[in-house]
């Protein structure tokens, strides 16, 4: 039993099945790369672990406790749990950096004011947004906004936190600021699930590497084995375009 | 036409005849009032239910769709008669002014939930999402998230409809409820020329809709401004 178990997954977007059959393990501290080419169902993972899209089939397992889907509860219990950072900040435009990271902890867990406030100020001087407390969504850059989306999912005290294509949209130059932020969380021991295209910082920071195609897990393994030496025909493709320019 | 505006003066602006327009005016703004108010009440109600998800609770989002589909598609005239007809079966000694009351709230309960819900639909969905994530209530989703962005998209053609419903409670005179419509009649029915009687009901009107016009410019202008986030 580890802490995240999914087991023979499966997600269908109407008659589209966008996973089958996904098995993978994340323990304690674990920083998962899910990486492949586009529509491959990496981000699809994230969103069924998230309760955003239901599963057809399969199960998955929070320290050994099948996830019910169906179960508004239950779902509400794994989101108290597990935290998601999107590709598009999906910061609230209407509030300000501060609220944003202190609404839920304040306004949905009911946890005490001053605290929260106080930790989301260490959280935002920690992505190095000490500064723009005041400041709106759109009056910030893509890096800002994304840690800034980093903090506020910190503020929740998630024990595992989901990433998806969280660089993908921001302009080269900013990225490397949202990197090293994630990079911090990694060095702390936070258990992520990272999809990316950053193929040189999966490498760096994942303790295992999945790749997939197709809706399925092609091959899974340390970083150095996916990237150096893929078993799969199909990974070794991926890798060797990827890895050409 | 303006000299016998100006013959009939003295005779038309009695203490009488002043508070009888005062008290249709009243029942005019009180009309219009009750419809906006209870109206954007019930027509948020109408357009949160048209916004749930789930198999539970299709039953809510079909009795909301009708409401709204029905009564944007049925002339007022209509609905007001309708509404007359069963107050007359079942509540006979109801007040017509409650009638036309309940009827002005259906009417703009049914328009202003779409209006609403253009404004709620208008939000981007990774809003509705991000807060799903994270355990907002639907409720708490509107409320927190998605009302303080849809304002600016709902408040100008809610305005606009206000507007336009302030002169529809002129309706309710055909169940004959003296309201200001029904003013200008009797006046007129008295003997003085309908250019007074109604000049006067026109700009009583007017004194009613035009502040709520420059009230809703107003709003509109300081949300446009705090889109920028700069109050």
């Amino acid at each position: 039993m580890h802490h995240l178990d999914i087991t023979a997954l499966e997600a269908r977007y109407g008659t589209l099945t966008v996973l089958s059959g996904i098995n993978l393990s994340v323990g304690r501290g674990d920083v998962i790369g899910l990486i492949g080419p586009s529509g491959s169902g990496k981000s699809t993972i994230l969103r069924v672990v998230m309760g955003l899209l239901p599963p057809t089939a399969g199960s998955v397992q929070l320290d050994g406790e099948p996830v019910n889907y169906a179960d508004a509860a239950a779902v509400r219990r794994l989101r108290d749990r597990i935290a998601i950072v999107f590709q598009q900040y999906n910061l609230f435009q209407n509030m300000t950096v501060l609220q944003n990271v202190t609404i839920t902890p304040i306004k949905i867990k009911k946890r005490p004011k001053a605290e929260v406030e106080a930790e989301a100020k260490a959280l935002l001087a920690k992505v190095g947004l000490a500064g723009k407390l005041d400041s709106y969504p759109d009056q910030l850059s893509g890096g800002q906004q994304q840690r800034v989306a980093i903090a506020r999912a910190l503020a929740l005290r998630p024990e595992i936190l989901l990433l998806d294509e969280v660089t993908a949209a921001l302009d080269p130059e900013l990225v490397s600021e949202v990197l090293d932020s994630i990079r911090v969380l990694a060095q702390e021991g936070m258990t992520m699930m990272i999809v990316s295209h950053e193929m040189g910082f999966i490498r760096e920071v994942a303790s295992r590497v999945v790749f997939m195609a197709s809706g399925r897990i092609v091959e899974e393994g340390p970083a150095a084995q996916i990237f150096d030496a893929p078993t799969q025909a199909r990974t070794r493709d991926f890798v060797s375009k990827i890895l050409r320019h | 036409m303006l000299s016998q505006i100006i013959s009939e003066w003295p005779e038309f602006a009695t203490y009488y005849n002043l508070v009888f327009l005062a008290k249709a005016a009243g029942t005019t703004l009180a009309l219009s009032a009750l419809g906006v108010i209870l109206g954007s009440i019930l027509g948020l109600a109408l357009a949160v239910a048209r916004t749930t998800r789930g198999l539970a609770l299709v039953p809510l989002r079909a009795l909301a769709f009708t409401f709204t589909e029905i009564f944007r598609r049925v002339p007022f005239l209509v609905t007001l008669m309708l509404t007359f007809f069963i107050f007359q079966m079942f509540f006979a000694d109801t007040s017509l002014f409650i009638v036309a009351a309940v009827t002005t709230t259906l009417i703009a309960a049914a328009f202003l939930s779409e209006i609403i819900r253009g404004g709620l639909n208008s939000v981007h969905r990774n809003q509705w999402e991000a807060a799903e994530t994270m355990n907002f209530s639907l409720l708490q989703t509107i409320r927190y998230v998605i009302l303080p962005q849809a304002w600016r998209l709902i408040l100008p053609p809610a305005f606009g409809f206000f507007i336009l419903f302030i002169k529809d409670t002129a309706l309710a005179s055909q169940i004959g409820v003296v309201e200001l419509t029904y003013a200008g009649k009797v006046l007129n029915n008295k003997g003085f020329s309908p250019a007074l009687a109604f000049g006067a009901v026109l700009v009583i009107y007017f004194v009613i809709s035009y502040p709520l016009a420059r009230l809703g410019a107003a709003l509109e202008a300081r949300l446009a401004s705090s889109r920028h986030h700069r109050p």
